[in-house]
């Protein structure tokens, strides 16, 4: 590990999105507007006395959602055009260590996420009044270890495909089940046992646990902090999968 | 240690080789790409490497450059097994194809590849000068011209200031005029100390070169200057006469069958 090798690759990875004015428009603006809309979504829905608002439930999910996915896109297209443009393996003849790399890319998309997800925290917590019982500050935490658990899934998956069209399709196979079974949609006591087992080991299901220790405890729980370790780890079990994937010599 | 420090220091008075390549094979699946080539490359030269598309010449340099994993015999570089990481900070390497990225400016690309090596703002400049792109600096990579992209992925080598260059194909698509710039910017090279390795299918650019390696069909036809090459191939024209070498291997001295692709 070199960290000036490191951080010179977050700053060309930064730099490159720096020229790129729409996807940051995009990255920043857009889970703020659909947020907007979940919003407006449950606006006039009838509540028994006590019920919390299903925006409050569903915002708060969507917060550690988004970063993911769009983290998740945007890495591997991004890592996927260094694989086939030669930029890779110019840069695997140079001294360049390939956990700079990934680290460096890991870094550069995590500032663009705590971006992303401040946009939207802000939006859902000061226009909309996100009830949470937590800090928004761990909600933001959350977000951005989700996006560096998608940048690290991202990079992994872009040594899977050759085309762009190709990367694109590990969406629906590695983003859309997580989402599904995370608690979003159906409380994950209620799903089926074998149903349950899996999203017991989907990365995302751990997010969503966390942010709900947030929502209803004041201070920060010792399972929150468990959560976010659990994803860390398989953040760092999934970078060194995906450095297994570059190699310095072709057979 | 003591060996090294030995070899260091015999290696400061004469250029000794910067390559030494002995009984070299490269086997991709079940093609036979390079077929036991034993050469060296001299440092303070140039050397050309010549021959037909599909001879080889790109397996043979990524091999040079540690890229591509040999089947058996040996490449040293620098005294060194090729590809090792006490090598990376030596050798440079120049694909076929830019390797850069369009979306930076061009500073920012050789200032990324220089941040390998250490260099500092003013050797980024250098490079940058060095390939006659310091008014395009700030420009984006993606709106300069197919020459000028090209110089740019030159810049990115150069920052490096490598021991050993490895040139695919540099002057494809230049104009006349830059092309015989870049074989002056070479020969200063040369003249410093490096190595170069520049591979050509074109011809009449061996006449730059100190000598020349060419490659047919995964074999080594010859290592000579290009005098030799005029003289064994009985034309001054070296075209002629690497086309006369072809056909005598080929045992067919007729000029009809001039096919010389491998598949």
């Amino acid at each position: 590990m070199n960290p000036r090798m490191m951080l010179a690759t977050s700053r060309r990875v930064l730099e490159q999105l720096r020229h790129d004015h729409r996807s940051i428009a995009l990255i920043l603006v857009v889970p703020a507007l659909l947020l907007t809309a979940v919003y407006y979504l449950f606006e006039n829905e009838t509540l028994p006395p006590g019920m919390p608002r299903t925006f409050d439930r569903v915002g708060l999910m969507m917060l550690a959602i988004f970063p993911f996915v769009v983290m998740f896109l945007v890495t591997s297209i991004t890592m996927l055009r260094e694989r086939t443009t030669g930029t890779l393996e110019r840069l695997l003849t140079t001294p360049i260590h390939k956990a700079d790399l990934l680290f460096g890319y890991a870094i550069a998309f995590s500032v663009m996420a705590a971006l992303q997800s401040l946009v939207a925290t802000a939006v859902a917590y000061w226009v909309f009044n996100l009830d949470i019982k937590g800090s928004p500050g761990y909600v933001v935490m959350i977000a951005v270890i989700n996006a560096v658990l998608g940048v690290a899934l991202g990079l992994l998956c872009s040594a899977f495909a050759r085309t762009e069209f190709q990367a694109v399709q590990f969406m629906p196979v590695v983003v859309v089940p997580q989402i599904l079974l995370c608690g979003l949609f159906v409380p994950r006591e209620q799903m089926n046992e074998v149903l349950e087992n899996i999203s017991n080991v989907l990365p995302l299901t751990f997010s969503v646990d966390a942010l709900k220790e947030i929502a209803t405890n004041e201070e920060a729980t010792r399972l929150m902090w468990d959560d976010a370790t659990t994803i860390g780890i398989i953040v760092l079990v999934v970078l060194v999968l995906a450095s297994l994937t570059l190699r310095r010599q072709t057979r | 240690m003591i060996n090294r420090t030995a070899r260091h220091a015999a290696e400061q008075p004469g250029p000794g080789p910067a390559v030494l390549a002995r009984d070299l094979h490269v086997t991709r699946g079940r093609t036979k790409i390079l077929r036991g080539l034993d050469f060296t490359i001299d440092a303070g030269r140039i050397t050309g490497l010549l021959g037909p598309s599909g001879s080889g010449k790109t397996t043979l340099m990524r091999a040079i450059v540690g890229a591509q994993r040999i089947s058996s015999g040996t490449v040293t570089v620098l005294g060194k097994p090729a590809g090792s990481a006490a090598l990376r900070h030596e050798v440079g390497y120049v694909t076929q194809s830019p390797s850069v990225y369009p979306d930076l400016s061009v500073e920012a690309n050789v200032r990324y590849f220089g941040a390998m090596h250490r260099a500092t703002a003013a050797g980024t400049a250098e490079a940058i000068a060095a390939v006659g792109l310091t008014d395009f600096a700030r420009q984006r990579t993606a709106d300069l011209s197919g020459g000028q992209f090209s110089r740019v992925s030159l810049a990115c080598a150069l920052v490096a200031k490598p021991k050993l260059l490895v040139l695919d194909e540099p002057t494809v698509g230049l104009d006349p005029v830059l092309r015989a710039e870049l074989w002056e910017r070479f020969a200063a090279m040369a003249e410093s100390g490096t190595a170069l390795l520049v591979s050509s299918h074109v011809m009449e650019e061996a006449s730059h070169c100190s000598s020349l390696l060419l490659l047919r069909n995964g074999e080594l036809m010859a290592g000579l200057t290009p005098a030799e090459l005029g003289e064994r191939g009985h034309s001054a024209d070296l075209e002629q006469a690497f086309l006369h070498l072809i056909r005598e291997a080929e045992g067919r001295p007729g000029r009809n069958h001039n096919e010389s692709q491998v598949a």
